[in-house]
């Protein structure tokens, strides 16, 4: 606003007070209305998080266990090759353990997965910018991109000992092409998605070319861009597994799907097991750590999250 | 007058007495049954300071006007000239969720390349030219439909506009919430120089809160007719003057819907 005097001769041609009433009583009423209208923001007690969220779940995993357990004590599948008491798995995650090894697993394929994905994303949101705003980039690469998605990773592992390999880059190579399309699709459906509203108000307030894709389309397509990303980790995750299983050498380490591989050869099922759990939880652990939050997070944010 | 010593260089060989002037604009669309002219030769200048509302039923292109004059679409024919970007509000309120109510504000100031340092502070006066003060921090989700408005009422005031274009920003809000919005608006007017083309489809609100009312005619809209609007302020959407003149331009309203029938 540039001043705050009546400046011009029609204004001041009109007559009487404010607005149509009182000040004072308009800003009475608007008061009013805004307490009635307005929600408070309110945040679930710590209580009712734990019992709504943390317990169905436990009691879940310790169904699961119980079944197991009942399994090997009623002698219905008696074989421990086949099927090892829970316990024997337990005495397994604890020998490692103790052994100082359990970690070291862990950690080889954690922090592959990480880095590769990391890479998958630096690759994969560029890409996805260019298809989603690129015409003609989008009608060449969009199809592309959509049917890689559906490629199981898994089928990547061969070309890529052929062309890289038994090494590490073979392993991100796989992770890359697993997670790329992911990330790149999660951008695109994001962007596509920015109701036509936001671009037009963000024209209107001089948001045009890259200060609209900066300050507009961006953050309007941050809910589909996480949702890409927790996925392209999904896929990171599982390429990065398939891979490790199918390509073993003495020099790569020994990383949670290799682990699972010696498992197999030791004709030891509480080994297998152990491998299959790690896997499990690690990629449970850094989806609910990383990307849940951060989802929840943009979400929240916009009241896009609705309290059930 | 203070349009004339702000306006540009370039707007001295159009004349800067006008918030914007619309000369002879005609406007098609291509559509399935050929191509389908939406406005037809319209002309129609505002004054700085003045208080103009559009209206028209469905399908006089009220809203493709407002478009033009905003500079989103280009007329097909005919010229606009506006002094400067002007300041547009639609029905829903268009803030942006990711950011504050503050912080949409401030958007509007940085995209006008206002000074770091003063963003927050201008912002902050603006929600209380609203009356919204303490509202700074609040999200977008956080405010009932009424004050969602009022925060883009306070945005569009901060693009620092000559001209605020409205596109029927209060249809979506309840009878109460819209009477006050409507003296919140006359209070602003008055308070700023601000001029303002206000669309609409309801009689009682043009003539509550203009000084002249346009209305179109349908399928191609055209300039039908203009009231000039003398009742004095404060004026109420109850007042006997205003409920008389919406009588008179309901009944040419009838008229120009009922035309469309008898082809």
């Amino acid at each position: 606003m540039a001043s705050t005097d009546t400046s011009t001769a029609a204004k001041d041609a009109v007559e009487g007070g404010d607005g149509g009433r009182p000040a004072d009583d308009t800003a009475g009423l608007e008061a009013g209305l805004d307490a009635l209208e307005s929600v408070e923001p309110r945040r679930t007690p710590l209580r009712q998080t734990l019992l709504q969220k943390v317990l169905p779940p436990v009691v879940a995993v310790l169904l699961v266990v119980a079944v197991w357990q009942l399994l090997v004590t009623l002698r219905i599948v008696d074989d421990p090759t086949k099927l090892p008491a829970p316990s024997d798995v337990w005495a397994e995650i604890e020998e490692s353990w103790l052994q100082g090894e359990l970690l070291g697993y862990i950690w080889t394929s954690v922090s592959r997965g990480l880095l590769g994905f990391l890479l998958a994303l630096a690759i994969g949101t560029p890409l996805g910018l260019l298809v989603a705003r690129v015409r003609f980039v989008r009608a060449a690469l969009g199809p592309i991109l959509s049917g890689l998605q559906s490629l199981p990773s898994v089928a990547w592992v061969p070309p890529a000992v052929i062309w890289l390999g038994l090494n590490n880059s073979m392993m991100y190579a796989v992770i890359l092409l697993g997670a790329v399309p992911s990330i790149a699709n999660g951008l695109v459906s994001g962007v596509d998605q920015v109701p036509p509203l936001f671009l037009r108000a963000g024209r209107t307030l001089g948001a045009t070319g890259l200060k609209g894709a900066w300050h507009i389309v961006m953050p309007a397509a941050l809910p589909g861009y996480v949702a890409g990303m927790k996925q392209g980790w999904a896929f990171s995750w599982r390429s990065l597994m398939a891979a490790e299983i199918i390509a073993s050498s003495p020099d790569l380490g020994i990383g949670l799907g290799q682990l699972l591989e010696n498992g197999r050869n030791a004709s030891s099922m509480s080994l297998v097991f152990l491998a299959i759990i790690l896997i499990l939880v690690v990629g449970i652990a850094i989806d609910l750590l990383i990307f849940s939050p951060l989802e929840r997070r943009i979400l929240r944010g916009r009241g896009l999250l609705v309290k059930s | 007058m203070a349009t004339i010593t702000l306006a540009t260089a370039e707007d001295t060989r159009t004349d800067v007495r006008s918030a914007a002037r619309i000369e002879h604009v005609s406007k098609s669309f291509a559509g399935p049954a050929g191509t389908q002219l939406v406005l037809d030769d319209i002309s129609l200048d505002v004054a700085p300071g003045e208080f103009v509302t559009l209206l028209g039923a469905s399908g006089c292109g009220k809203s493709t006007l407002l478009n033009l004059v905003a500079g989103l679409d280009r007329p097909t024919s005919g010229a606009i000239t506006t002094d400067g970007r002007p300041a547009l509000m639609f029905q829903e309120h268009a803030l942006f969720p990711w950011l504050t109510a503050g912080k949409n504000i401030e958007l509007a100031l940085k995209l006008r390349g206002v000074d770091k340092s003063l963003r927050r502070d201008r912002a902050e006066e603006l929600l209380e030219l609203v009356r919204l003060k303490g509202a700074y921090g609040k999200r977008v989700h956080e405010l009932s439909g009424g004050m969602r408005q009022r925060v883009a009422l306070a945005r569009a005031i901060a693009q620092d506009s000559r001209l605020l274009l409205m596109d029927e920003p209060f249809a979506a809000l309840d009878a109460i919430t819209r009477d006050v919005l409507h003296d919140e608006l006359t209070r602003i007017w008055r308070e700023t120089d601000l001029s303002v083309l206000f669309v609409t489809h309801n009689v009682r609100e043009a003539v509550r809160l203009a000084q002249r009312v346009v209305l179109l005619s349908s399928r191609p809209g055209r300039i039908a007719h203009e009231w000039q609007v003398d009742i004095p302020h404060p004026r109420r959407i109850e007042d006997a003057a205003v409920a008389e003149l919406s009588v008179e331009i309901t009944e040419q309203l009838r008229g120009e819907i009922r035309r469309h029938g008898q082809h």
